[in-house]
């Protein structure tokens, strides 16, 4: 049996027995939703349905309907597109890396973290179908033979290595997810006292009871999807910041691309797993297994992700000054004194300094500081890729096509929708998923829990007595 | 599980040591302890009821050996060997020229092939799928509570083994 020092923090707070865990994850499943839970869903299918009408008005007008030019081709569409997969990283960051790492404290935040991951790389791939404008035509970067289109594709192209990093990272996390939550479909199943629930969640438990051989071959399937999804996560978005990186538009065209839009990918998703739990932990009544130890281990990361990243900013500045390019200088003076200076210390306040409050041990603990850093995070993160194609694109080689790029209210409402689609999801996993792996989390009672710490202080303090 | 002349006898427990000491105990006074059914992973209990290791990682790893010989074997054929592309100036001549461009596919499809591959012998070993119906022994077995499976070879073993799991621990033996 594991052991751990009583004077390390708690992970499971209150004296939670084995049962207790059950019933807490449980009940939100078994329960009826509250009048809260209901107006955020309103809500969200609300914006749902604005993305249902400017994709549907995209795809049947044509991409004229967007604020697209000629100088200007990508714009909001790849922005949301970057910034979507970025939010997702942290779901697979929590459930691999920190799985190899062996940090316990994920066990509580994995589930819903993972579920985020699959919602956020949804609503990313949103953007991809749509800025296609002919997404029946969609099929074309697979890999297919001349008579379904166009020739065979480029794989020297980063945009074809995108089709395959995207649709790997989205059906491999899907699995990851999945094959966890058997053992725990199963609990609601045993426990089940309707006749439809115990059905439904039946065929979703694939009929798993937990013998001897089966959580040896699931700890084992576990430990090696963790093990491959870490290099997966890290190359995918490499391989998005490839498709700029390996362009030749001054501003893209950077080795430090890939390292840094992970970094940055990483900081974003965090603040959003941190946006959403502080709300699920207080709805769900959570807040014996997402504690304030939870809140600021995920701050300590995005400090030290946050600094990465405005390292990176600085290094991209010296580095454009340094090479010599006048191109490359443009760019970046154009980036922080031209007509979108505004984003760009939109950009450097929320990413670089923001993240810095962080330091005070008393803000990383306080829920209503996180939340609000959070969120700023999450602006700031996405004016950083706002940034990087609005404004490299705007003015380019000739100064005859320089030209600025404002969004329509079609390309408003897809992201304010993709937001809707992101929050439907969630909010419909919250209520027939257990949003924390039961199973795994079991495993840590006697080594983590408040109750049994108190009882092995009391313990070893009788001891001395005696 | 069960069968006429073989019947199967299953101790219900409440804690995880108390049913893995239990396991090495049993098993030494003679025993068939087959499985033990838990809410969770119990490390160690595998070794205690003499369990091979399980071979899957090396599924896995053919498995992402064939993604990867796959991957290289199509981007081969359709840039280099059927229909070689001069796109901005790079054309593509020999496969070793253009290897570097193609490692990002050859590792996305390594990791696709490995990850799903595995996934499904895993489900298909441990045969679960849609549709399986659970062998239920205990409501509780999912949730709090650990259901040991002794086998129990003739009608005279019946009582012993009651009696063995009862002063191994056992709550309920049923």
């Amino acid at each position: 049996m594991h052991k751990e020092s009583e004077l390390r923090p708690p992970l499971i707070l209150g004296d939670k027995t084995w049962h207790d865990i059950t019933e807490d994850v449980c009940r939100p499943v078994e329960s009826k939703a509250n009048k809260w839970w209901w107006l955020a869903f309103t809500l969200s299918v609300m914006g749902l349905l604005w993305w249902i009408i400017a994709v549907s008005y995209t795809l049947g007008t044509g991409l004229g309907v967007w604020g697209l030019n000629k100088t200007v081709g990508w714009a909001w569409d790849i922005t949301n597109f970057v910034w979507w997969v970025g939010i997702g990283h942290a779901g697979t960051l929590i459930s691999a890396i920190l799985l190899l790492f062996r940090q316990k404290w994920r066990l509580s935040i994995n589930r819903s973290a993972e579920a985020m991951t699959i919602f956020a790389v949804i609503c990313a791939a949103t953007f991809i179908v749509s800025h296609m404008g002919r997404p029946w035509v969609g099929y074309w970067p697979l890999p297919l033979p001349n008579q379904f289109g166009s020739l065979w594709v480029n794989f020297n192209s980063p945009l074809v290595w995108d089709v395959f990093a995207i649709s790997t990272y989205f059906s491999v996390s899907l699995v990851f997810w999945y094959s966890g939550l058997i053992p725990d479909f199963a609990v609601i199943r045993d426990r089940a006292n309707t006749k439809w629930r115990k059905r439904i969640y039946t065929i979703l438990s694939f009929g798993w009871v937990g013998s001897a051989k089966n959580w040896q071959r699931f700890e084992e399937v576990s430990l090696v999807l963790a093990g491959i999804s870490t290099p997966l996560v890290l190359s995918v978005h490499s391989v998005v910041s490839m498709d700029f990186a390996t362009s030749v538009v001054p501003g893209w065209h950077t080795t430090i691309f890939p390292p840094y839009f992970v970094a940055g990918a990483i900081f974003s998703g965090f603040a959003m797993v941190q946006t959403l739990l502080i709300i699920v932990r207080k709805v769900l009544n959570l807040e014996d297994y997402i504690t304030i130890y939870h809140i600021d281990m995920m701050n300590r990361i995005i400090l030290i992700t946050g600094s990465i990243v405005g390292v990176a900013y600085i290094t991209e500045f010296f580095i454009a000054w340094y090479s010599g390019v006048e191109y490359e200088q443009y760019a970046f003076i154009n980036r922080a004194t031209g007509p979108y200076w505004w984003a760009y210390w939109s950009m450097m306040t929320c990413n670089v300094i923001t993240p810095q409050l962080f330091w005070s041990k008393k803000l990383r603990e306080s829920v209503f500081a996180t939340f609000i850093i959070s969120i700023f995070v999450n602006i700031g993160m996405w004016f950083e890729r706002f940034v990087i194609i609005v404004t490299s694109l705007h003015r380019d080689y000739i100064t005859s096509s320089w030209t600025m790029y404002s969004p329509t209210w079609v390309e408003a409402g897809i992201f304010i929708g993709s937001l809707g689609l992101f929050f439907t999801c969630f909010l419909l996993f919250a209520r027939v998923f257990p949003v924390i792996a039961m199973s795994e989390l079991k495993t840590i009672v006697k080594s983590s829990s408040e109750g049994q710490k108190k009882k092995a202080a009391k313990k070893s303090t009788q001891e001395q007595h005696a | 599980m069960s069968s006429d002349n073989k019947k199967m006898i299953y101790g219900i427990f409440n804690d995880d040591e108390v049913v893995l000491n239990a396991v090495g105990t049993l098993r030494k006074k003679g025993l068939k302890v087959k499985d033990v059914i838990s809410p969770f992973p119990i490390h160690g209990l595998d070794h205690e009821l003499g369990l091979a290791r399980t071979r899957i990682s090396i599924c896995c790893f053919i498995y992402g050996m064939t993604g990867l010989s796959l991957a290289l074997l199509m981007m081969y054929y359709m840039n280099i060997f059927d229909w070689p592309m001069d796109i901005g100036g790079k054309p593509s001549v020999a496969f070793y020229k253009n290897l570097p461009a193609f490692i990002p596919v050859a590792f996305e499809s390594t990791v696709l092939c490995a990850a799903h591959g595995m996934v499904i012998t895993f489900l298909l070993r441990s045969k679960l799928l849609p549709g399986v119906e659970p062998h239920v022994i205990h409501p509780r077995m999912s949730d709090d509570h650990f259901v040991m499976a002794v086998q129990a070879s003739n009608e005279s073993d019946v009582a012993n083994i009651h009696a063995q799991l009862k002063s191994a621990g056992a709550i309920s033996v049923q």
